[in-house]
């Protein structure tokens, strides 16, 4: 079986014009790594309660996928995940649903439950990030892992 | 899971995930705790898609439309009703066609925007499908890239590409290979590759006759 990955098993005759090639696979796990298993729920889950239609969501992947390839960034389909993060937040935003200063908050405030929960203990993040910008030291509220 | 804290580790707190993981676990905390998303929710529907459905579900719908000529009329008539008919559904899986190959014909499927794909027969696309050189190239040059994964087609053969949308979504209806005569659904079954349903495949018979 001639794979793309090695392309000098490629017949010379048939490797005259240099095309991009696309990586193979052998029906490895769907998911890479637990966020983009995540990341994939999260954005089935908002359109079937009817935050955005698929075709919405397809769309704006389509438009995030095409402005990659724009930049130049190549797109072996490794950074898939990615872009779709990347547009799950942007509709997040759109729909009014969270927004990008409470994303950042929030991904800083779990940095920093990682940075000072000892091993073996669950991560957790103190509860009220959100609506008591202050710190607080108020009971803490667990998360699963 | 323990931790055998004993040993000598020297770092006393957890690693930080990586920026990405972190993102999602944001988004994730923020939508749960608006009641948005349930965190059961989200862990089932990973569990399906990691288990549960994926190309067997496909190639259950291709052996039976081999061994049944009712079941092959209704696939291709209305592909949807087939295949909820074999209890497969949901996302994705609106407004599926599915073309079938013949001795003339051979379908090859792409999403050239993104990654449409008919999630409920066949799982979610493998990377490659993803991959921008297969989504531009399987338009361009379906024959180059057919051979790139081992299926050179004689010129005869007319190639069909299809590009799948949020709208529609195909499934290739491989051929059956000859040998396989008063063979089992299940037998047939075991026969069928995502990559055949898909189209950069054709389906053939293991070379050591251990058919079921």
């Amino acid at each position: 079986m001639i794979t793309l990955s090695q392309p000098d098993s490629i017949d010379g005759t048939e490797n005259i014009t240099p095309a991009p090639s696309f990586p193979q696979d052998d029906g490895g796990p769907v998911f890479a790594e637990p966020w983009q298993a995540q990341a994939f729920a999260l954005a089935v889950k908002l359109s079937e309660q009817g935050h955005f239609t698929w075709k919405e969501w397809t769309m704006a992947l389509a438009d995030e996928l095409e402005k990659a390839a724009n930049r130049g960034e190549p797109d072996d389909g490794s950074h898939y995940y990615e872009h779709w993060l990347a547009v799950l937040e942007r509709l997040v935003a759109d729909q009014g649903l969270s927004d990008p200063a409470a994303m950042l908050a929030r991904k800083e405030a779990w940095a920093d439950a990682y940075r000072h929960t000892p091993h073996g203990k669950p991560v957790e993040l103190p509860t009220t990030i959100e609506r008591h910008p202050a710190p607080s030291t108020k009971p803490q509220r667990r998360e699963i892992v | 899971m323990t931790q055998d804290l004993s040993q000598a580790h020297q770092h006393e707190h957890q690693a930080v995930p990586s920026d990405l993981a972190l993102r999602v676990k944001a988004l994730e905390s923020l939508l749960v705790e608006k009641g948005l998303v349930d965190r059961a929710a989200l862990d089932a529907l990973v569990d399906a898609y990691e288990h549960k459905i994926g190309p067997r579900n496909g190639a259950r719908v291709v052996a039976r439309a081999w061994s049944d000529p009712a079941y092959l009329r209704r696939l291709l008539n209305d592909a949807d009703a087939a295949i909820s008919e074999m209890g497969f559904g949901g996302m994705q899986g609106e407004h599926m066609v599915v073309v079938e190959n013949t001795a003339g014909v051979h379908n090859l499927v792409v999403c050239t925007l993104c990654s449409c794909y008919p999630w409920p027969v066949l799982g979610l696309p493998p990377v490659w499908y993803k991959s921008a050189p297969y989504r531009s190239r399987a338009v361009i040059d379906p024959r180059g890239v057919l051979r790139e994964f081992g299926l050179q087609l004689s010129e005869e053969v007319e190639v069909r590409v299809w590009d799948s949308t949020a709208e529609v979504r195909y499934l290739v209806l491989p051929e059956r290979p000859s040998g396989t005569e008063g063979w089992s659904d299940e037998a047939l079954s075991a026969l069928v590759t995502r990559d055949a349903m898909i189209g950069v495949a054709k389906i053939s018979l293991p070379r050591v006759g251990s058919a079921a």
